[in-house]
């Protein structure tokens, strides 16, 4: 298998650690590119969202030096944020990418968000060419797992998404959302998405600022509300009482001094800021002024951290259903292992079948076509019944992985056959034109 | 039979003190159910009592300072529950109860009556007076507790943790709005109240009246509620410097309260 994943995420490291991880969506095929090229890896997968960074690889002998990329892609050493960081490898590797496109690694357990997110970094590995075989099996897997602990518990029905968070800590100030403005300061996914739950719960007025302006006005028109050059924010957002921040930009985009001039544009009428973004846009130290409240992502975190508890039964339920899939999945993995010496068991009988056919032609005289396809039959059931044994020895033994090696070796020893690794990585070649060929 | 009544009255509010204290002492939100009926039967039975007792003496008078503590406990009752119908919370009440329980309870229990026979209580103005500035009180009571209540909102609000213990909290609007309100509402009634005792005081003493340790507080304390509105217009103050003013608008109307016992013009016994 030789999977690993490294990361940090929303429970190992908090905010400040994890927007110095955090790759800007624009980096990010560049970013997975690196690391499926970097010496001793194979593979590679990059998902950065605002709670998670997630290395994952698959390595050519289970041991690579991940963090020797991270060195070289960020810049920085990733020693010092050791205790932040967290490895798996194989079998664990394998549970946590399960567990996280399933939403049970979530900040909010059972929050749909992940999903999308964990197969666009996917799209965009498949793109760079990054994945192609095993790895590519583990994430196609972990969607079908996805799906099944979204439809076989409750998980997801009462999930309670950030968006909704806010929309409660919205109307803890306001009251009733009726009437009230919301300014969104980026144009993105989540951005939409608690706007689309606040205008649900009775806010009207909605401003789009983005710098690109177009993507304002697209999103704007969606909620037909007015889309604002990004230049004419610091004016109009005191305009709203609730401001949600998602944009990209390296640096704080609200300090306390914009915080000070908003409230005094308002008459001290209280602001609400919801900081989507990491690395975040609104200076922590404005929650400090009298009538604004900001809350940053991981702030929203500790709100919910309250209903997870409710939700404790199905998320047993949903990690026994996880567990149960990692070891289908390893099963099948380890049958992949030994498919390439089936193969070669095949071929080689197969081709001592035809010289030896090859060898007694002469000696049989001209054949009607009968007694061709009788020959034919004749030699085939031979090496057939031969070959079921040792195939089902091989098959059953990759699923007691501890057995599997030693029988592959045996039956390659006993019939000749060439390095399976060899096999397996032509096996690979071969079937990376056409991807997901080995679920 | 007023007192009874009186001291049933004192009985049901002090549901509503014990509610106060509940959750004060973060027990929670438990008697939330019963103490709206409570309370309101509380009020029911003090209007008895009043009325019973106005009647007895056969004409509107004053006929102890415990009536007239009665009267302004009637009176913050009254304004409380016409925020409550307005915005269906009792929360307010944390702070309120306590203050009328007080007052009812000090007018239900003293010892016997100091008589008040002072031939001016006799007169309609100062009935008028009493109750104008009394409902100016009750209004300035309930921004005050409000104004306490904005302050736990907008720590909890701040300290980023979600606390069920808080969770009978109105939203910091609602809060906010009955500071105002309140205020707005109990202006006009202390500004009459005051304005109908200085025309009764300028009759009776002449212009010197305003030398009275209890006047000057009165007048003080007026300056500062209307501080509080104008802050309050001009630049929307709220919270932290909101609570400090109406704290001291608070302290400084119990300064006037207990200012009787210095007070020339207001110490209505016979001499």
């Amino acid at each position: 298998m030789n999977f690993i994943v490294i990361g940090v995420n929303h429970q190992t490291a908090p905010v400040e650690v994890r927007e110095r991880f955090a790759i800007p969506e624009a980096r990010l095929p560049e970013a997975t590119k690196c690391l499926a090229t970097y010496p001793g890896i194979e593979e590679g997968m990059i998902v950065s969202t605002c709670n998670r960074v997630e290395l994952l690889a698959r390595t050519v002998n289970g041991n690579a030096d991940v963090r020797g990329f991270m060195r070289q892609f960020y810049g920085f050493d990733p020693e010092p944020f050791g205790k932040y960081l967290y490895e798996y490898r194989e079998r664990d590797a394998v549970r946590h990418v399960f567990r996280v496109a399933s939403s049970l690694d979530s900040m909010v357990v059972g929050e749909p968000q992940i999903l999308g997110q964990v197969k666009e970094a996917y799209a965009t590995a498949r793109a760079v060419g990054a994945v192609n075989s095993q790895l590519d099996a583990l994430l196609t897997r972990a969607f079908a797992v996805a799906k099944r602990v979204r439809n076989e518990t409750a998980i997801a029905t009462s999930a309670v998404s950030v968006a909704s968070v806010a929309v409660d800590l919205a109307k803890k100030i306001f009251g009733n959302l009726q009437g009230k403005s919301v300014y969104l300061v980026g144009a993105g996914k989540m951005c939409e998405l608690s706007a689309r739950h606040l205008v649900a719960h009775g806010a009207q007025q909605i401003y789009v600022a983005n710098r690109t302006y177009e993507r304002a006005v697209a999103l704007a028109k969606k909620f037909n509300g007015q889309a604002v050059p990004f230049e004419q924010l610091y004016e109009t957002v005191s305009n709203a009482d609730i401001v949600i921040s998602s944009t990209g930009a390296p640096h704080t985009i609200f300090g306390k001094e914009h915080g000070e001039k908003f409230l005094s544009r308002r008459k001290n009428r209280p602001m609400f800021f919801i900081d989507i973004a990491v690395p975040r846009d609104i200076d922590p130290e404005m929650n400090k002024l009298d009538g604004i409240f900001v809350y940053d992502i991981d702030d929203l975190q500790q709100v919910v951290s309250s209903h997870v508890a409710d939700r404790r039964v199905e998320a047993d339920r949903a990690e026994a259903i996880v567990q149960l899939e990692v070891d289908k999945f390893q099963s099948r993995l380890l049958t992949l292992d030994v498919v390439p010496t089936i193969v070669s068991l095949q071929e080689h009988l197969e081709t001592v079948r035809q010289a030896e056919i090859d060898r007694v032609r002469g000696r049989l005289g001209t054949m009607t076509p009968e007694q061709e396809l009788a020959v034919e039959a004749l030699t085939r059931g031979i090496i057939n019944k031969i070959m079921h044994t040792p195939i089902t020895t091989l098959k059953s033994a990759a699923r007691e992985s501890t057995e599997a090696t030693t029988v592959v070796d045996l039956v390659r020893k006993l019939f000749g056959l060439r390095d399976a690794r060899k096999a397996a990585a032509e096996q690979d070649t071969a079937s990376s034109g056409k991807p997901g060929a080995q679920n | 039979m007023p007192l009874i009544w009186l001291r049933v009255a004192v009985a049901f509010y002090g549901v509503g003190l014990l509610y106060s204290l509940l959750l004060l002492s973060k027990q929670g939100n438990v008697l939330g159910k019963i103490v709206e009926p409570a309370v309101g039967l509380g009020l029911i039975f003090h209007f008895v009592s009043l009325v019973e007792s106005t009647v007895l003496i056969g004409h509107l008078s004053w006929a102890s300072i415990h009536y007239s503590e009665s009267i302004l406990a009637f009176l913050a009752m009254v304004v409380f529950f016409i925020f409550f119908v307005a915005y269906r919370t009792v929360s307010p009440g944390v702070v309120i109860f306590p203050i009328v329980f007080v007052l009812t309870f000090a007018s239900a229990v003293g010892q016997k009556p100091i008589a008040l026979n002072s031939p001016l209580l006799r007169s309609g103005w100062i009935f008028v007076h009493v109750v104008l500035i009394f409902t100016g009180y009750a209004g300035l009571f309930l921004s005050f507790g409000a104004s306490l209540l904005y302050l736990v909102q907008e720590r909890a609000l701040k300290s980023k943790r979600s606390n069920s213990l808080l969770s009978w909290l109105p939203p910091l609007q609602t809060i906010d709005e009955i500071g105002y309100r309140s205020l707005l509402f109990g202006f006009p009634f202390m500004t009459l109240g005051l304005v109908a005792g200085s025309v009764l005081a300028i009759d009776k003493y002449g212009p010197l009246f305003f030398y009275d340790p209890k006047i000057l507080l009165s007048f003080i304390m007026w300056a500062v509620y209307m501080l509080l509105l104008y802050t309050r217009w001009s630049s929307g103050w709220r919270g932290r410097r909101a609570a400090f003013l109406a704290t001291c608008a608070f302290v400084i109307a119990l300064g006037a309260w207990a200012a009787n016992f210095f007070s020339r013009t207001h110490r209505f016994i016979a001499s």
